[in-house]
C-alpha cells in the first residue's frame, strides 16, 4: 500500500508540476483507489503541492517561465477566499464535497478535451488520428 | 484588453481558483491556466509555470487550515507527499519540452471517467 500510495503521488506529481492540475489527479486516486476519505485527500493533496511547488518554482524560474506580477492580481484575492472555502470545506459533508468534486472534474474535462483536440484540429496528421484513437479506447 | 478589465478579470478568477483549491483541495490550477493563456494571451509554458508559482501560496493558506482543525493527519501520508514531490520535479523538468497534447486528452478523459464516478 505504501508503495501504492508512493505511486499515486509522483502520478499526481508530474501532472502538477506541469501545471496541469495535479490535485485532480491526486485527489480522485487517493479515494477511488486508496479508499481515503474525501476531505484527508484534499488535505493531503493541499499540503503535498507545497513542497513540490517549491522545487517546481525553482526549476521554472531557472527556465525563465515565471511572470511574478500575477502573484498579487491572481494569488492574493485566491489565498482569501481559498481560506474562506477551506473553513467551509471543513464543516461540509465528504459526500457532498465529492460530489462536487465529481460535477467540477467532468466539467474540467470536456472543457480540457475540447481545447486539446481543437488546437490538434488544425494540424492533421497522422498523430491527430492516433490521438482520437487513444481517447476513444480509454472512453471505453 | 483594457488595463483596469484585465485586472478585474484576474482578481474575479484568483476568487474561482481560490474557491476550487480551498473547498474541494485543488483544481484551481485549472482554472489558472486557462485565464493566463487563453485569456491574458501569456505563452503555454510560462501560463503552466506561473499557474504552479500563483497556486503556492493559495495551497499554503488551505493547508494551514485544514491542519489546524487537527482532523487530518499528515505523517501517515508521508509516501504520497514525497511521490508528489518526486514526481513534480519530473513534470517540471519535462513541461520545458512539453509535446503535452497527448497528455492533456489522455488527462481530460481519465478526468471525466472519474468525475462521473464521483458526481453519481
Amino acid at each position: 500500500m505504501t508503495t501504492f500510495l508512493f505511486v499515486c503521488g509522483v502520478a499526481g506529481g508530474i501532472i502538477g508540476g506541469m501545471g496541469m492540475g495535479g490535485g485532480t489527479l491526486l485527489i480522485p486516486l487517493l479515494t477511488l483507489l486508496c479508499t481515503f476519505d474525501q476531505h484527508t485527500a484534499q488535505a493531503v493533496n493541499l499540503i503535498a503541492f507545497i513542497p513540490m511547488s517549491v522545487v517546481s518554482v525553482i526549476i521554472h524560474a531557472k527556465n525563465g517561465l515565471l511572470r511574478p506580477k500575477y502573484l498579487l492580481t491572481v494569488a492574493l484575492p485566491a489565498v482569501c477566499v481559498s481560506v474562506l472555502a477551506s473553513l467551509l470545506a471543513i464543516s461540509t459533508k465528504g459526500e457532498v464535497l465529492s460530489s462536487i468534486f465529481g460535477w467540477f472534474l467532468i466539467a474540467l474535462g470536456v472543457f480540457q478535451l475540447f481545447s486539446a483536440v481543437g488546437k490538434t484540429e488544425k494540424k492533421s496528421s497522422p498523430k491527430k488520428a492516433a490521438l482520437k484513437l487513444v481517447s476513444e479506447h480509454i472512453d471505453k | 484588453m483594457k488595463k483596469p478589465i484585465k485586472t478585474i478579470l484576474e482578481i474575479v478568477t484568483g476568487g474561482a481558483v481560490g474557491l476550487a483549491s480551498g473547498l474541494l483541495g485543488g483544481g484551481g490550477g485549472m482554472l489558472c491556466v486557462p485565464l493566463l493563456e487563453k485569456v491574458l494571451k501569456e505563452d503555454v509554458k510560462v501560463s503552466h509555470a506561473t499557474t504552479v508559482l500563483v497556486m503556492l501560496p493559495i495551497c499554503l493558506a488551505g493547508a494551514i487550515v485544514y491542519w489546524s482543525s487537527g482532523k487530518y493527519g499528515f505523517a501517515e501520508n508521508l509516501p504520497v507527499i514525497l511521490g508528489v514531490l518526486l514526481g513534480g520535479a519530473a513534470g517540471s523538468a519535462l513541461l520545458k519540452k512539453l509535446g503535452g497534447r497527448a497528455v492533456a486528452v489522455i488527462f481530460a478523459c481519465l478526468m471525466i471517467a472519474a468525475g462521473v464516478r464521483m458526481a453519481l
